[in-house]
Formats: C-alpha cells, sequence, structure tokens
C-alpha cells in the first residue's frame, strides 16, 4: 500500500511537471508583446526592448521556464504585469474566497447528491427515480450562468429573498458572508448534483445487483441492515473519486459564477488576467487551479485505498 | 394405469404464440441486427425524454435554419426609441438595451451554437476514437505517454483550457471549433481506450493476428466496428457539453462576438441591466440555452439507455 | 397413480417434506412480453432427501431454486403454482415472514464463491452475521462462527475469520459459505452449482464435505447441476430439467441405468465414457437445438429433437406418465426410450491407426526447454518450466492440468501469442519457428491455427460468418478469387454449417455453431498442427458430442495434428493419442493415452483421476488430494508436487531434490522419485479392480467457469 501511495504521488508530480510546461508554452503562444501591452501604444520601441529585457522575455524559452518553475518553486509566483505587484499578494486572498465559495457548494451538494442517488437506486424504476434522474440530468447540464441568471431573477429581483451580490460587505458575521455565498453556490451545487447522483445512483444498483447483496438478503439480514452494512459500504466507495474528479469541473464553473456574481476569487482572477493579457498572473492562477485538482484526486485516491481492502491488502487474487 | 387422469391433471401448456419464431428448428436464433435496430427505435420512439428532447431540439434547428426568414424583427434592427422596453404585444420577450427584439435575437441566436457544438463534437469524436484505438491498441509506451499528456490537461477544466486558447488564437468559428474538438478529443479518447483495451484481450483479434492481419486492420476493420457503441453515447453526450461549453465561452465573451446574436454573448451583454429590473433581456436566452441542453441531454440519455441495455 | 398434486395449504402444517414445488410456472417480462421459462415444474424432497436437479445451461434449474427463496430477478415472477417450504406457502409470507424463512429455513451455497461473499467485509464477520440474525451476542456469534469453520474442516479458522474474500481461494471460500449455509441448521439447503467454479481436485473435497455434513446436520438437500455425474453421486433422487420442464423423475440411480425419456437417454449417450475412445466410434448426438427461452410448443417441448417423435407428440403435449412407484417421465412413449435408434452412426469412416504411432518417424513439431516467465510487480512467475513434447502427424496430444498449471500458456506460447522466454526451442520439420507471431512465415502461420475456448469472443461480432472464414483463406492460402468461394463452400459443409449461414452474425447462431464456425476458420488455411483449448468447455453435453465427433472425422479425413487441452480427463481421452499432464507448468507424465491413463501413473495423474466423479456411481476415492495448488510464483521446493502428494517418500528427498523427467518404460515419462515398480504396487494394493479399473469415465460434463 505504502509502494502505491508513493508511485501515486511520483505520478501526480510527473503529471504536474507536464502541466506547467504546457501553461508556460500556451503563456508563449499568446498574442501581444508584454512590454508593449504594459507600457501602451505610444512607447518607444526602444523602451519596449528594454522592459523586456529587465523582464527577462530576451532570454532563450528553455531558461525563461526554468527561472518560473524555479521561483515558483520557491513561492514567487512572479510580478503582476497589470498591477505591478507580486502575484501571490492577489492570488492567495482570491484562492481563499474561491475556496470558501466551493467549500458552501460542496457542503450543500454532497449529501444530497449521495442522498438523492442512493433513494433513486433503491427505488429503480419508481416515479421517484425518474424525477431524481431527470432532475439531476437536467440540472447539471444547464451552464452556470444561466441557472444563476434565472435564479437571480427569481430569488434576487422578484422575490428578493437572497442579495443580488456574492461578496458580504467587509466586516459581516459569518452568517451574512454565508448568505451572501448561497445564490452564487446555487449553479454549482446543480451541476455537481447531477453527477454525484449519477454515480450514486449506478454504484449502489451495481451493488444491489450483486452476488453478495443475494446472500445477504438470503442470509434472512433485515432489509435495513443489508443496505447499511452490505449495500452502501460498496457503492459509495467509487463515489469518492468522482467527487474528487468534480473538484476540476467546480473551478471551471467558478470563473463564470464568479463573473456573473462579481466575486473576486480565483476564477475571477485569470479570467481578468487573461483579458488583459497579465501573463504572470494568468500562468500562475491557472498552475494553482492544477495543482488543487491534481491535489484532490491523489487524496481521494489515497481515501479509496485505505477504504478498498482489496486494494489495501492486495493478497492472493483469486 | 390411468393415463386419462394423468393428462386432467396437468397443467395445458400456454397456448403457442403466433410470434414466437420457430427458432428451434432453423438452428440459428432470430435476433436479427436489423430486427434488434428496429427494436431499438421502437423504444427510442416511446420514450417520453427521447420525445420531448426530439421535439425541442427538432424546433431549434428550425430556427437555426430558417432563424433570418421566421423571426418577427431582424436581429440587428436597433430601435432607439424603444430600449429597455418590457414584454408586449408588439414585443413578446421586449427589448434590448439597444432596442433590438429579444425574441429574434433568441431565434436568430440558435444559428451559430447549433453549426460549432455538432462539427466540433464530430471533429472530437472522430479525433479521440483514432487516439483512443492506437492507445488502447499499442499500449505500452505510446499509451503512457498520451495517457500523461491527457492526464495533464484535463487537470484544467476544459473551459479554462478552451479560453486559454482561445485568447492565444483569437476568437472565431474555426478557432471555437478546433480548441473545443481538440479538448474534446482528449475527453473521449479516454473512454475509447477503456473500450479498446476491454477488445484487445479478445481471441477475436487474437485470430486476426495469427492470419498475419497489419495493425491498421486491426484496430479499424476488427476492433473499431465494435467500439462503435461507446462512441455513438460519447459523441451524443459530449454534444450536449458542446453547447454547454461554447455558450459559457461567448458568454464570458470569447466565443461569438457581438453584434450577431448569440444567447451567451447577449446574456454577457445584458447581465448588467439585471439589478435595474431588465430582466428579459437575459432570461429569454437563458431558457434558451437550458431548453437546448437539456433537450439534447433528454435524447442522448434515452439513445444511451436503448444501447447499453 | 399420477402425480401427487395435494391442495395449497394455507399455513404451516407438519409434513414430510422439507420441500413441495407444484406445478410452478415462472415467467420473465422481456421487453415488454412474457417469457415463460418454466412450466409446470412439480417435485418433492422428503426430510433428510437429497433431490438433484439435472440439466443444459438455460433450462431453468437456477431459476427453481431462486423461486423457492423468492428471489427471482426483478422481472420475473411466478405466474402459477405454488411452492411449499417445511409446510409453509413460499409465495403467501409476509416480507417478515419471509426474512424468518430466509434466515432459519432455507440456506444457500452459490456457484461463484469468490462474488458470493462482500468484498469489503471480513469474512468472519459475514459468517458471524447469521448467528446475530438469531439474537446471539457479537462475541457469541464470533466464537460460534470460528468453532463453524472448524466444522467445515478449515484448519486455521483463526486466519481465515480475519481475511477478507479476495485473500482466500475458491475452494476456501466455498467452506466458508457452506458454514454460512449451516449455521443456521435449516432444513433444507439448496447448493446451486456449488463446484462448477472449482478445480476437479478442490471440487472432490467439497462434494465430500457436503456429503458428511448432510448426514450430521440432518438436512434435506436441493443439489443443482449440470454435471450428471455429480449429481449421481450426490442425490438420492433426481429431476431432469429440459427447456423448462422436468422432464424425467425418479431414484438417481435407476434414472441413470434405466433412461425413460428420450432426452435422458440422449445426454447420457453424448458423454463419452468408459474409456471410449475415437477409434472405438462416434459419439451419439442429440439432434437440432435448444428452443430459445420462453419459446411456446403446443406438444411436447423435446420434439423438435426427439427421434422417436410422432404426430402425437406434435399435437399433444405429454402429462408426467408414472413409469412405476417411485419414477415418472413426461414422454407418450418412455417405454420405447431405451431403444432410442442411435442418431449418429458409430462407426468410424476411415480407421486411423490408434494406439500405433512409430517412434521412429519424425514430428512434425518438436519442443524443448520451452519456458515462459512472466514478470509482474518484480515478482517472477514461471508459467512453464522446461516443457519438452513432440507432436507426431495425424495425432493428437492431450494436454490435461488444472486451473493455472500452464496448459493455455502453452497453447499461445505455441500460436506465438505470448512469445516464449529466451533459449526455447520450437521447431516445425526441423525448422526454428519464430517465438512471435509477427516473426512467423506465412507458411509457419499457415501450417498452425487455434480453435479457442470461447467462440463468443473468438469470432468478431460485428463480421459476418462467410466474412470470418472468407478472411482466413484470403490471407492464408493464396488462393484466387473464384477457387476461394469453391474453397469456402467445401470447408463449410465439411464443419456441417449450410450455405444459408454465410450471411448470419455470430450472434445469431447458437454456441455450437458459432464453434463450427470457429472450426472452419482454423481448417480454412488447412493446417498441420491445429490447437484446440477446451473447445467444447463453452458448450453443453449435447453440442460437446457433436462437435468432438467433427474434429475426430476431421483429424482422420485430413491427417491434423491436434494439441487438445481441456480439464475434462474423459474429453480428453476420447480425442487423444497421447497425454501429457502438467502441474505447476511442469510436464509431470507423458505418454500414449492409455498408458497414462489406464496404467501406472503419476501421484498427481493419479489423484486427478480419482477426483472425477463417475456416472455408473462405483467409488474410485483412492487417493485425494488437499489444499490448494501452490502459486507458481512461489513454487515449493524439490518436487513441486510435493506439498500436496499422498504419496511422498518418507526420505525427504521429494522435498530436497527435484526430479526430473525420465522414461521410466518405453514410451512413458514421468516425473516423479519413487520407483516405478512401487508405484504400480502401491496403486494395485489399493484399487481392487487391478491396474486396468481405474479408467476415466469422463463424466464431467460442461465447465461453466
Amino acid at each position: 500500500m505504502a509502494r502505491y501511495v508513493v508511485k501515486r504521488l511520483a505520478l501526480a508530480l510527473l503529471t504536474l511537471f507536464l502541466l506547467s510546461i504546457i501553461i508556460f508554452f500556451a503563456g508563449q503562444i499568446l498574442p501581444g508583446n508584454p512590454g508593449r501591452a504594459i507600457l501602451g501604444p505610444f512607447a518607444a520601441q526602444s523602451a519596449v526592448r528594454a522592459l523586456d529585457h529587465q523582464l527577462g522575455l530576451d532570454r532563450p524559452l528553455v531558461v525563461q521556464y526554468w527561472s518560473w518553475i524555479w521561483d515558483a518553486l520557491h513561492g514567487n509566483l512572479g510580478t503582476s504585469y497589470e498591477y505591478r505587484a507580486p502575484v501571490s499578494s492577489f492570488l492567495v486572498p482570491a484562492l481563499g474566497r474561491s475556496l470558501k465559495l466551493a467549500v458552501v457548494a460542496f457542503v450543500i451538494v454532497v449529501p444530497l447528491g449521495i442522498l438523492g442517488g442512493v433513494v433513486a437506486a433503491l427505488k429503480r424504476g419508481k416515479m421517484i427515480d425518474r424525477v431524481i434522474t431527470v432532475t439531476g440530468l437536467s440540472l447539471s447540464t444547464v451552464p452556470e450562468f444561466v441557472s444563476g441568471i434565472v435564479l437571480i431573477v427569481l430569488l434576487a429581483i422578484v422575490t428578493k429573498v437572497l442579495p443580488v451580490t456574492a461578496d458580504a460587505p467587509p466586516g459581516s458575521s459569518f452568517p451574512t458572508q454565508l448568505r451572501y455565498l448561497i445564490l452564487p453556490a446555487i449553479p454549482l451545487v446543480f451541476i455537481l448534483f447531477g453527477y454525484i447522483a449519477r454515480m450514486a445512483r449506478a454504484g449502489t444498483i451495481e451493488a444491489l445487483d450483486s452476488d453478495y447483496a443475494r446472500t445477504a438478503v438470503l442470509k434472512g439480514l433485515p432489509r435495513r441492515v443489508v443496505i447499511w452494512r452490505h449495500i452502501l459500504r460498496n457503492s459509495l466507495l467509487p463515489t469518492i473519486t468522482v467527487i474528487a474528479t468534480q473538484t476540476g469541473y467546480l473551478i471551471g464553473g467558478l470563473v463564470v459564477v464568479e463573473d456573473l456574481f462579481n466575486y473576486p476569487g480565483l476564477g475571477r482572477l485569470i479570467f481578468t488576467a487573461a483579458t488583459d493579457k497579465d501573463f504572470p498572473m494568468l500562468e500562475a492562477g491557472v498552475l494553482v487551479i492544477g495543482v488543487v485538482y491534481l491535489a484532490a484526486t491523489l487524496i481521494a485516491d489515497i481515501v479509496y485505498t485505505v477504504l478498498n481492502p482489496r486494494i489495501r491488502l492486495g493478497g492472493s487474487d483469486q | 394405469m390411468s393415463r386419462m387422469g394423468a393428462e386432467a391433471l396437468t397443467v395445458p401448456p400456454a397456448p403457442s404464440s403466433p410470434k414466437a419464431a420457430p427458432e428451434g428448428a432453423a438452428g440459428a436464433i432470430d435476433v436479427s441486427a436489423k430486427r434488434i435496430r428496429r427494436e431499438h427505435l421502437g423504444q427510442l420512439l416511446k420514450s417520453w425524454s427521447f420525445r420531448i428532447g426530439g421535439a425541442v431540439l427538432l424546433f431549434w434547428i428550425v430556427c437555426a435554419i430558417f432563424g433570418q426568414a421566421i423571426s418577427p424583427y431582424g436581429p440587428l434592427d436597433q430601435n432607439l426609441l424603444l430600449v429597455n422596453a418590457g414584454p408586449s404585444g408588439a414585443h413578446w420577450f421586449g427589448t434590448d438595451s439597444l432596442g433590438r427584439d429579444v425574441l429574434s435575437r433568441v431565434i436568430v441566436g440558435s444559428r451559430d451554437i447549433l453549426v460549432i457544438a455538432p462539427i466540433a463534437t464530430l471533429l472530437g469524436t472522430a479525433l479521440g476514437a483514432a487516439v483512443g484505438l492506437v492507445q488502447g491498441y499499442f499500449g505500452g509506451v505510446v499509451d503512457n505517454l498520451v495517457g500523461r499528456v491527457v492526464e495533464a490537461v484535463l487537470a484544467l477544466p476544459v473551459i479554462i483550457v478552451a479560453f486559454l486558447f482561445v485568447v492565444a488564437a483569437g476568437p472565431s468559428t474555426s478557432t471555437l471549433i478546433i480548441v473545443i474538438g481538440v479538448v474534446f478529443a482528449l475527453l473521449i479518447s479516454r473512454t475509447v481506450r477503456t473500450a479498446v483495451l476491454q477488445e484487445r484481450e479478445l481471441d477475436y483479434v487474437a485470430a486476426a493476428r495469427l492470419r498475419d492481419e497489419s495493425s491498421v486492420h486491426i484496430m479499424f476493420v476488427e476492433i473499431l466496428p465494435n467500439v462503435l457503441g461507446p462512441i455513438v453515447v460519447e459523441f451524443t453526450v459530449r454534444l450536449g457539453y458542446a453547447i454547454f461549453t461554447v455558450a459559457t465561452l461567448s458568454f464570458l465573451g470569447f466565443g461569438v462576438q457581438p453584434p450577431t446574436p448569440d444567447w451567451g454573448a447577449d446574456i454577457a451583454a445584458n447581465s448588467g441591466y439585471l439589478a435595474a429590473g431588465y430582466w428579459w433581456e437575459t432570461l429569454f436566452p437563458a431558457l434558451a440555452i437550458a431548453s437546448l441542453v437539456v433537450a439534447v441531454n433528454l435524447v442522448s440519455d434515452s439513445i444511451e439507455a436503448v444501447v447499453n441495455q | 397413480m399420477t402425480l401427487a398434486a395435494p391442495p395449497p395449504t394455507g399455513n404451516a402444517v407438519e409434513t414430510d417434506s422439507a420441500l413441495e414445488v407444484s406445478h410452478l410456472d415462472v415467467c420473465f417480462s422481456v421487453r415488454g412480453t412474457d417469457r415463460q421459462v418454466l412450466r409446470d415444474v412439480s417435485f418433492e424432497i422428503g426430510r433428510q432427501e437429497s433431490f438433484g436437479l439435472v440439466g443444459e445451461s438455460g433450462c431453468g434449474k437456477s431459476t427453481t431454486a431462486l423461486a423457492i427463496t423468492r428471489y427471482l430477478a426483478r422481472n420475473g415472477r411466478v405466474a402459477g403454482g405454488f411452492i411449499s417450504v417445511n409446510g409453509q406457502d413460499v409465495g403467501s409470507l409476509s416480507s417478515e415472514g419471509l426474512r424468518r424463512l430466509r434466515a432459519r429455513t432455507i440456506s444457500m451455497v452459490y456457484q461463484e464463491p469468490g462474488r458470493a461473499l462482500n468484498p469489503s467485509i471480513r469474512v468472519g464477520r459475514q459468517l458471524a452475521e447469521v448467528y446475530e440474525i438469531s439474537g446471539v451476542a457479537k462475541r457469541e456469534a464470533m466464537d460460534r462462527a470460528e468453532k463453524a469453520l472448524g466444522t467445515v474442516q478449515i484448519s486455521d479458522p483463526g486466519r481465515v475469520m480475519r481475511a477478507y474474500p479476495h485473500q482466500l481461494s475458491g475452494g476456501m471460500l466455498q467452506r466458508v459459505i457452506i458454514a454460512m449455509a449451516l449455521a443456521a441448521e435449516p432444513s433444507l439447503l439448496i447448493l446451486d452449482e456449488p463446484t462448477t467454479a472449482l478445480d476437479a481436485t478442490v471440487e472432490a473435497e467439497v462434494l465430500e464435505l457436503v456429503a458428511s455434513l448432510r448426514q450430521e446436520f440432518r438436512t434435506s438437500v436441493l443439489f443443482i447441476s449440470h454435471n450428471l455425474a455429480v449429481i449421481a453421486k450426490m442425490c438420492d433422487r433426481v429431476g431432469v430439467m429440459y427447456a423448462g420442464e422436468i422432464v424425467e423423475q425418479g431414484p438417481a440411480r435407476e434414472i441413470f441405468d434405466q433412461p425413460r425419456h428420450p432426452y435422458t437417454v440422449g445426454l447420457l449417450r453424448c458423454v463419452p465414457r468408459r474409456g471410449h475412445r475415437k477409434d472405438h466410434g462416434r459419439l451419439d448426438t442429440i439432434p437440432g437445438f435448444l428452443p430459445a427461452p420462453g419459446t411456446t410448443e403446443t406438444g411436447c417441448i423435446f420434439v423438435a429433437r426427439c427421434v422417436i417423435a410422432t404426430e402425437r407428440c406434435r399435437l399433444e403435449a405429454p402429462p408426467m406418465y408414472e413409469v412405476n412407484a417411485s419414477r415418472m417421465s413426461r414422454c407418450h412413449y418412455f417405454e420405447r426410450a431405451p431403444e432410442l435408434p442411435r442418431t449418429t452412426p458409430e462407426e468410424v469412416a476411415e480407421q486411423s491407426t490408434g494406439q500405433s504411432f512409430e517412434h521412429f518417424a519424425e514430428p512434425v513439431m518438436r519442443l524443448r526447454g520451452v519456458s515462459k516467465t512472466f514478470g509482474s510487480h518484480g515478482e517472477k512467475v514461471r508459467a512453464l518450466v522446461g516443457v519438452d513434447l513432440d507432436l507426431y502427424r495425424g495425432e493428437t496430444l492431450g494436454l490435461v492440468g488444472e486451473s493455472g498449471c500452464g496448459k493455455t500458456t502453452l497453447a499461445r506460447v505455441l500460436m506465438g501469442l505470448t512469445p516464449a522466454d529466451e533459449g526455447s526451442v520450437i521447431e516445425m520439420d526441423n525448422e526454428p519457428v519464430a517465438p512471435t507471431v509477427s516473426r512467423r512465415t506465412r507458411e509457419h502461420l499457415r501450417a498452425m491455427q487455434i480453435v479457442f475456448q470461447n467462440p463468443d469472443s473468438a469470432l468478431n461480432r460485428r463480421h459476418s460468418v462467410r466474412r470470418i472464414i472468407g478472411r482466413n483463406l484470403t490471407k492464408l492460402t493464396g488462393l484466387p478469387r473464384a477457387k476461394r468461394e469453391e474453397r469456402l463452400l467445401e470447408i463449410v459443409r465439411s464443419v456441417r454449417l449450410e450455405e444459408r449461414h454465410l450471411p448470419l452474425r455470430p450472434a445469431q447462431l447458437s454456441g455450437g455453431l458459432k464453434q463450427r464456425v470457429a472450426i472452419a476458420r482454423a481448417f480454412a488455411g488447412s493446417p498441420k498442427v491445429l490447437v484446440c483449448d477446451e473447445p467444447t468447455s463453452a458448450l453443453d453435453v449435447s453440442v460437446q458430442a457433436a462437435i468432438l465427433n467433427l474434429l475426430a472425422d476431421m483429424q482422420s479425413r485430413e491427417h491434423i495434428t491436434f494439441v487438445f487441452i481441456s480439464h475434462d480427463l474423459g474429453v480428453v481421452r476420447y480425442l487423444s493419442d497421447r497425454i501429457a499432464v502438467l502441474y505447476l507448468g511442469r510436464v509431470v507424465e507423458y505418454g500414449g493415452a492409455e498408458t497414462v491413463f489406464s496404467g501406472t501413473h503419476h501421484p498427481y495423474t493419479e489423484a486427478l483421476l480419482s477426483a472425477v466423479p463417475t456416472l455408473d456411481g462405483t467409488k474410485r476415492d483412492r487417493i485425494r488430494l488437499t489444499g490448494d495448488i501452490p502459486s507458481p510464483a512461489n513454487p515449493p521446493s524439490g518436487c513441486v508436487f510435493h506439498t500436496r502428494c499422498p504419496r511422498r517418500l518418507a526420505s525427504g528427498i521429494c522435498e530436497s531434490a527435484a526430479p526430473a523427467l525420465l522414461e521410466v518404460e518405453d514410451g512413458h515419462m514421468m516425473r516423479c522419485h519413487i520407483p516405478l515398480a512401487q508405484l504400480r504396487q502401491a496403486q494395485n494394493e489399493e484399487s481392487p479392480g487391478g491396474p486396468t479399473a481405474p479408467g476415466p469415465t469422463g463424466a464431467s460434463c460442461v465447465d461453466a467457469g
């Protein structure tokens, strides 16, 4: 098992390395000269060249990549072209805000999605199953900004139940902050609910149809015990992995939701950096997203391994 | 010995139904491919989700093709005397901040998304199937290498990968198609690879190698027809995502550019007026997107249910 | 009189029968239409009686068992008749009543022990659960569970209690499940193909265990199997099922000695028995095919395949006739059934020269020191170790051994699908053959073909029969187009397919026909050597016989060399001229088929032969193996068989030194430290019938695993 974890970690690092290369070189093909972008269209060509030199942009790409990654490893993510300040001073608070929003969404959706999926599986083919499945599917396919608009119209404009913006006034209490975050979290919840419910349903159905479930039922165990002890233990294990991979979609969703609700999180930061061609900010932001995603899947894999005796113990596989 | 008694006590067998084919006698089991296909189609047409989804999808396809002809106003026609007007008899969906008819823009706005998404998905499916076949069939180093790169790219949300590339190449229809196609190809290749890995272990592949078939023949003539099922399902599912992605990119300003009518772009342009209470300018395009993606997913879900049963 | 059909009793009444199934009809709804899979099934199991249900796949045996426990698939329902267990009507029980019935009265043992236990709960917990249901405290339940493991002869219960299912072997798991089933001391124990997924030696152990526990627990048993010999060994009475009906029932001995239904007669004749060999004559077959599930016939269900059927059989469904006080047959002409005419002529068209292989003749293929090592996670698994074999023209070499012995690896190495280790020598006509397919010459590719075990895997399901066979002709023969078509038709006819099968896809053919297509494809390039890897083990007995006949015919006509792999000793003996016995990737015995089977055997061969149950019920349990096959990744020291060998020498040489494969008598090689004379003496002493008696009767039918 320790060997598995080490191997998995090494793979994650390799992926991260590849990712950093991809991000760096993607940044290079973005059109527009940074020096020109910073100094404006009327600056002299020599000034632009001087600034490029100052920024180190006239060095070979490999050297540039190396110094970028070396600095990044030491916590220095570079200096924003746009704000002339260290990227991390923007990135860290933005990441914090995004995590807050993501946590609210996860706390709502994970229990709801699992419950929905399990209930649908237990009532397979019945009305409630159809309702959960079709609702989940429909919700998960509507883009966040679409459901966001509909929700704003319904909850903030027509009924005025919730505030339109996501960022609570500074110094607000925790419940107030939470109240501001609910509306932007709902579009994310919608998207994730469908996926999680679908996986939980499929896993539960597979377990229900398994031979060991038959053994448990024919032993004469009460239904309650069969479901809690024999079914859920096996069916929810794969769902863990799914939840982790959903962090990827979640971050993609954050870009949109933060833009729509004007919430200064990581998504909005990256979005603005891309429109402003603020490469250091953009590259650092995207890299952070990759790290978060890889960390989430890595943790999920390890949790899965710990909970699954087949992998944990190995042994003669008959 | 009372045979009569025996017969009296025996439950008579059920009357033979006229539909039961004389399969035993024929020696061949009557599950002809044609019959299965017909049965599948019948089942599809019977399912409500397919009917509703199909109808809505058809409606939007009609709008995309004949949009200009059936829309009440020109989608670009501005009426500066009537800006931000609420829904009325003349303008069912109201007008936007430039006085353009929202209904007309919603109808014509279906066009670009319904051109870009299917073509991008088709491109992604073809490319992804080819990559997945090669990866799954050859395995080893090729598989590992491609797999790592795919993994790295997919560590980023699709939307972010897409907009990075659009920023690099500049927004245009062909950029969108290529970007979405390539990203989807990576996703689809993973599914196809898994299917191919299973097929590769089957003995018909060994039999082909034993008669000296080339790898290309084995991949495309022997294996490909057997993994078409998952590929078709991937296509329909990804089509939904493609619409999702195009709409989102347009909303973020990386897709279809104004003033061309487009749902996502129109929502972005008018969302600032929401707080002022002009909800119709964004709500109707939003509902249009929602109806289209849900329709596509209802259709793909019912196709998947029939293919996988 | 006729079938006693008591009226459905309402509630629990003290009865003499543990189980009563009466006029049971079961339907499955498939895509909106009902298909009847059980029709008028009636039988009774008395207290402490053991009743067997036997039949080919899809005949409704398992459905019957699941109907008894009321655990039919979601689309299934009981459409008529009733089931009563201990006098309780199963159909009318409340859900709590049903749960109690399952907890206390009925228990079940399943076909695949590896899947019947929860993969994420320790074995001990799962077993203790059964005691907890009846209100025993957790601590005591664990103690009792551990004791129960002792009852099923598990030597270290403590370790097994703590293990997860994936850490135990199939045989061990099946013991655990048997312990679980007996924990509640049920009055009815249902065993659904309990040994089908197990190897012969393990099967013998499990069957023995069940037989002894049945006495101890005084349980009634419903034993379900496709294997006639297993049923004959385990059951007092038996019901033969065909296409959802019980066609014959009565005492097991009588049914197998004097069958009174044409289906039972045919089934028994299909099985190669008592040392029957290809040069003694062809096997009899049952013509035609199983009707598709849910097919309804006005007349007799078997009519399409029955040789003695008349107009009456077509029009009038036969009732259960009483043959005598204890037997019933669902045939209008049950008196005539024993004289059923053969459907396949016995005589061999062209007499091949059975035993007379010539030693001086050059072998077609020669294998020297063929090894195969798989490396996984730094662990070396030696699947084949120094195999030396010769293949002679027109002869069959049978490869036998338990699962994991390397049979299939050897087949794949021969074909070049898995490359042999460096230093292995494979020669054809004294020319070296390249280790991998991609480097073999066209000539070598053409000369060697294979028939795989599972035609569903071996035939491309998207290609037509014409394309499957035709492509091999195109690639291997180089015939001009017109000639190819001619040759295609010739091959198709020679495997007794018809022209109308050519445009069909594999899914449209029955299992037997699919295997014929695979054989036709293999013959397309007129190979010199044909490897048959368990070619009949995915097929039912009635189909198996026809395929074996076909292979024997094609061999005697074209003088092809066969390498025939099977776990079924009867089948191997029928077709083989020489036999190689493999254990842990090593050839432990090699020689003429009759020498190996009827002469003095290697202790392992002896154990294999002893493990096979026989249809005639003679006891041949001379030696028995215990324990599981060691892992090839970590083989035992010395002679690899010493850990399980019942004839191990006291001197300790078996543990310390690996014996060589030596010629112990003319053309008979053996890998054993025990001198031949000593072996012969030991084997003759314990076998009352002398050296010729212990022939395999090959009663094992089809292996579903």
